[in-house]
């Protein structure tokens, strides 16, 4: 998946709004491969790329176990701490949003605001998957920074 | 599946450390974590049962330093090797870019070498993935052991296609980041064909 400067403007624009309306601490969103893809909030603290790939670890365990009863999918994850929760919620086939929020916000909110988004960040990343898609390998599209690659690029990061 | 933010200027590949139990795959991402700097690699995960047998993965994001202004980060994973947890390694599987196959050069190890290639390309296909086409690298580990069986021999059955192998013992670090930059110069190179 290949991200513009301004899918990623679109995408954390809704994600600080959610936060905002949820008083989350920090909403994450996240690939199914365990790749972070944006985030909203205050992040200082956190180790976003262990959260990212654990985040997609867990839905992957979780789904296998849904296929296992006959279901699809869980689609909706949450955990609850003694002070801090995280509400998990797939997104589509491929993403993940993930928010974290304290015992000072409502499940309920939470719950009812992330439906809400999940179906504004559906539709644009919709938008973001056949973009790539059609600019893998077209010319005119967001140049590949790999197009031109050397060995010798290669070996420099090896120093 | 690599993906690339813009917006950040970073590009995430997904290399996945595979092979039999006890082979070395967490002992290679151990001496990997060991040795970088601090500044490039994040915290290791690494999701084991209490006698330090991977129960889903071990998780180590690397970062290598810059290709054209963007930041190169790999995020290289172990999958369990008991034959028991396939579901997790079909599922850790899911989105790799590379695979390192680590095998146990231990005589007594080769029928599980042999299971657990057998495994790594039927839960590939189930990617829709090849062994022969994917950036991969395969790693004869143990060498040292005085039990080893000839390398000659192993190649002919792990290796037929004559993949790009290294001798290893990663115990003590040998062969562990030459089968490291392999890998990530065969991901990088695919990376450009698909540009």
């Amino acid at each position: 998946m290949r991200m513009r400067e301004e899918d990623v403007k679109l995408v954390e624009g809704e994600l600080k709004k959610l936060q905002e309306q949820t008083s989350a601490k920090v909403i994450f969103l996240v690939d199914k491969n365990g790749q972070l893809v944006a985030s909203g909030g205050n992040t200082k603290g956190i180790d976003t790329t262990a959260l990212a790939s654990l985040t997609a670890g867990s839905i992957a365990a979780t789904s296998g176990m849904a296929q296992l009863i006959g279901e699809k999918e869980f689609t909706v994850l949450f955990h609850e701490g003694d002070k801090d929760n995280i509400h998990i919620a797939l997104i589509g086939t491929r993403l993940i949003l993930v928010t974290i929020f304290s015992d000072k916000a409502a499940l309920g909110i939470v719950r009812l605001r992330v439906k809400k988004s999940i179906d504004a960040l559906d539709q644009a990343f919709e938008k973001i998957f056949l973009q790539s898609e059609r600019e893998k390998g077209a010319k005119g599209g967001a140049k590949s920074p790999f197009a031109e690659i050397t060995e010798d690029d290669i070996e420099k990061l090896f120093g | 599946m690599s993906f690339i933010n813009y917006s950040a200027r970073e590009i995430n590949c997904k290399i996945v450390y595979y092979g039999p139990g006890l082979c070395g795959k967490t002992t290679n991402l151990q001496h990997v974590y060991k040795k970088t700097d601090p500044d490039n690699k994040g915290k290791m995960i690494s999701l084991a049962t209490e006698t330090e047998r991977t129960l889903f993965f071990d998780f180590l994001p690397l970062s290598l330093g810059s290709i054209r202004g963007f930041k190169v980060r790999f995020h290289l994973y172990t999958v369990p090797g008991q034959v028991f947890y396939d579901a997790s390694r079909k599922l850790i599987l899911r989105g790799v870019d590379g695979v390192v196959f680590v095998a146990d050069s231990q005589v007594e190890r080769m029928e599980a070498n042999v299971e657990s290639f057998q495994n790594l390309q039927k839960n590939l296909a189930e990617h829709a993935l090849n062994v022969d086409t994917i950036p991969y690298v395969i790693q004869f580990n143990k060498r040292d052991l005085p039990n080893v069986i000839p390398l000659e021999e192993m190649q002919k059955v792990l290796n037929p296609k004559g993949r790009p192998f290294f001798e290893a013992v990663a115990f003590e670090g040998k062969g562990v980041f030459e089968t490291l930059k392999e890998i990530a110069k065969q991901v990088i190179f695919e990376l450009k064909k698909e540009a």
